[in-house]
């Protein structure tokens, strides 16, 4: 397996692939407009220090702050038939892909990642909305199945960062088909007992809501992302009504019940080890077993079940008025 | 039995022609007039609706063999077209509808239920798009909230109890955007019916008889077996909706459906179905019984097939289909 391979310290990885940003720019924070200094936003991961309004990350920022003195690996992704359909329209596929190459640096809207997470082996797969709103051809569903794939061969939990406005048009009906192939994947990191958790970021909508992105063995979402199937504007359409506030957003959801929890980006990597934590280390460890009382208290099984009278009666109690 | 549907449906067929089948609309007008001419004897009257039949049969003849993808999008929407209904009807017995999610309501955008087909008791579903404005109201014109899917969750379960093979109809235009549907989780219910498609210890086979619209259409087409008919569509997204976002007009929607490839001919070159069924000249709308039948037949053939593998193998086989698919050289 050539899965090791493009180790590269991210702090090398920033100086060699991200020279552009010159170091005197200054942002606009799209939600308060107060104006943040470049720095600080890489330091806060592109979370707004005035008003906690979380931005798109790039994928190796969030890996950066993520993995265990942000040292991780990135896997080769698989290569997949390049513009099956020949598509174009007001311009030809090949070339959009050509520019979302050249402007991200990547060959495709994913990046395979693993390594440790508060000590213990992690697979991640995260979207780059960058590259073409992050949408799903073959070759994240491919990235998506190899992700699986290794999570299985290291026996370790796999963790996906959607960040995607759905399939990729241009793929037709290949990109429909990724939504199976990436439940396929899915499937098997459950087949092999190991969790599979979904962090959702904004925004996680079409194809990739409906499928790998709602499959979470537990689901997170960053504060504010919008997530949800249909796009806003379709469904205004559609009914003809203006939508609920914070119709789509994370709390939203999350509160009708279709996401565990909403946690901020800076608090994602210590949920993420608690969790793992109690999902993987489910046994209580051997030095806090009092060996002097263990086994002590434990019934004989002929004995509990001559006995089965519960220790209490609620049913005798009666009900009050 | 399939004449029965088909024979009922194809005297409405004539009432709705497609913008591209204008001529052919003229011709047959042209023959009704002069049919009725002929009550009045004349040897010419009866040569001439001859000489026209022939056309008008050579005319539809000729505009079936090369439409478009655009053309057969709206064929493949034509209303006359036969539903998931009229396929339940025809051909399988006993059919017994079961309701509900168990969860929060029940979907009429899919129906379902136990049934036998050619011996075989199984489990039916499909979207079902409904015949007249009534039906198609209450059928929310074949687009699924997520109770819907949930529903086909439920029987699937209840079918891979009782080892029935599940058989799909796909027809719709794509899962409902909506309020309600988006908060009692629509992606999430797509998302495990195609889990359940998966997961399925029994076969499932998909016949797509008239629109694959998206997500909609592949949380009940996860199959071991996909077919198409001749002029059904599948695709990811509608021709319109790809227009307005690709080329920002839904005028170019013919545009749209010639790129995306979303005819049966297309879908099976790339390896996405398996089968694409005939159907009649002119559409399955101009002879419902027969395409109902040679849907009857597909689905058997690809039946006594799958009924040979063992539980295990039947899964398997579904999860290498969709994990090969897309792999290696394809392309158009
Ligand atoms: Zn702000």
């Amino acid at each position: 397996m050539s899965w090791l391979t493009n180790f590269v310290r991210p702090k090398i990885r920033s100086l060699v692939e991200r020279p552009q940003i010159p170091e005197n720019l200054w942002a606009k924070c799209p939600a308060c407009e107060q104006m943040i200094f470049h720095r600080d936003l890489e330091t806060t991961q592109n979370v707004c220090p005035h008003c906690d309004h979380h931005m798109r990350v790039q994928p190796e920022v969030r890996f950066a702050n993520l993995f265990d003195d942000g040292v991780y690996h990135t896997i080769e992704l698989p290569k997949v038939a390049v513009d099956p359909l020949k598509f174009r329209d007001s311009k030809r596929y090949s070339d959009r892909l050509r520019d979302a190459q050249s402007k991200t640096g990547r060959t495709d809207a994913v990046i395979v990642a693993h390594g440790k997470i508060g000590g213990t082996p992690v697979v991640t797969l995260a979207l780059d909305f960058a590259f073409m709103g992050g949408s799903m051809g073959l070759a994240v569903g491919e990235a998506m199945v190899a992700a699986a794939e290794l999570a299985t061969y290291q026996q370790a939990p796999l963790v996906v960062f959607p960040s995607s406005g759905g399939a990729r048009m241009q793929e037709g009906i290949l990109s429909l088909m990724q939504m199976p192939r990436t439940t396929i994947a899915v499937d098997m990191v459950r087949e092999a007992g190991l969790p599979y958790l979904a962090v959702l970021t904004d925004p996680t909508t079409g194809g990739v809501t409906a499928s790998f992105a709602m499959l979470g063995d537990i689901t997170l979402a960053e504060p504010g992302a919008v997530i949800g199937f249909a796009g806003p504007r379709v469904i205004e359409s559609t009914i003809r009504e203006t939508l609920p506030d914070g119709f789509q957003k994370a709390e939203y959801l999350r509160d009708h019940g279709m996401v565990d929890m909403v946690v901020h980006r800076h608090e994602i990597r210590d949920r993420l080890i608690t969790i793992l934590d109690l999902l993987l280390h489910t046994q209580p460890s051997a030095e806090i077993v009092d060996l002097a009382t263990a086994g002590l208290d434990i019934p004989d099984e002929a004995e509990a079940a001559a006995d089965p009278e519960p220790a209490e009666e609620p049913e005798e109690q009666p009900a009050e008025k | 039995m399939a004449d029965d549907g088909g024979n009922h449906r194809a005297g409405g067929a004539m009432n709705t022609f497609l913008d591209f089948e204008k001529p052919i609309a003229e011709l047959e007008g042209k023959i009704k007039e002069l049919r009725h001419l002929s009550d009045d004897g004349g040897i010419n009257i009866v040569d001439e609706v001859t000489r026209l039949q022939t056309k008008a049969e050579r005319l539809l003849r000729a505009t079936y063999s090369k439409l478009t993808p655009w053309q057969k999008t709206l064929v493949a929407r034509h209303p006359d077209r036969p539903h998931t209904s009229d396929y339940i009807d025809a051909l399988f017995e006993s059919f017994t509808p079961l309701a509900g999610d168990r969860k929060y309501a029940e979907d009429q955008a899919i129906l379902g239920g136990l049934a036998r087909f050619r011996g075989y008791s199984v489990m039916v579903l499909g979207h079902e798009k409904g015949a007249d404005t009534e039906a198609r109201v209450r059928h929310n014109f074949g687009m699924a909230r997520p109770e819907g899917y949930r529903k086909v969750v439920r029987l699937m379960d209840l079918a891979e109890r009782f080892s029935l093979p599940v058989i799909s109809f796909i027809d719709t235009a794509g899962a409902y955007p909506g309020v309600g549907a988006e908060e009692r989780g629509q992606a999430e219910a797509i998302a495990r019916s195609t889990q359940k498609c998966l997961d399925l210890r029994v076969p499932l086979i998909s016949a797509v008889i008239g629109e694959g619209g998206s997500g909609g259409a592949i949380a009940l087409a996860t199959a071991n077996h996909v077919m198409m008919l001749e002029n059904a569509i599948y695709s990811v997204i509608s021709p319109e909706g790809c227009a307005s976002i690709l080329w920002r007009d839904p005028k170019h929607a013919e545009d749209a459906a010639e790129s995306l490839k979303v005819t049966a001919q297309d879908l099976l070159r790339l390896g996405v179905i398996d089968e694409v069924v005939d159907e009649p000249v002119g559409g399955a709308h101009r002879d419902p019984g027969a395409v109902v039948d040679a849907v009857g037949k597909a689905v058997e053939g690809a039946l006594r097939r799958l009924a040979a593998l063992s539980a295990g193998e039947v899964r398997a086989q579904r999860r290498t289909r969709f994990l090969e698919m897309g792999r290696g050289q394809i392309g158009i």
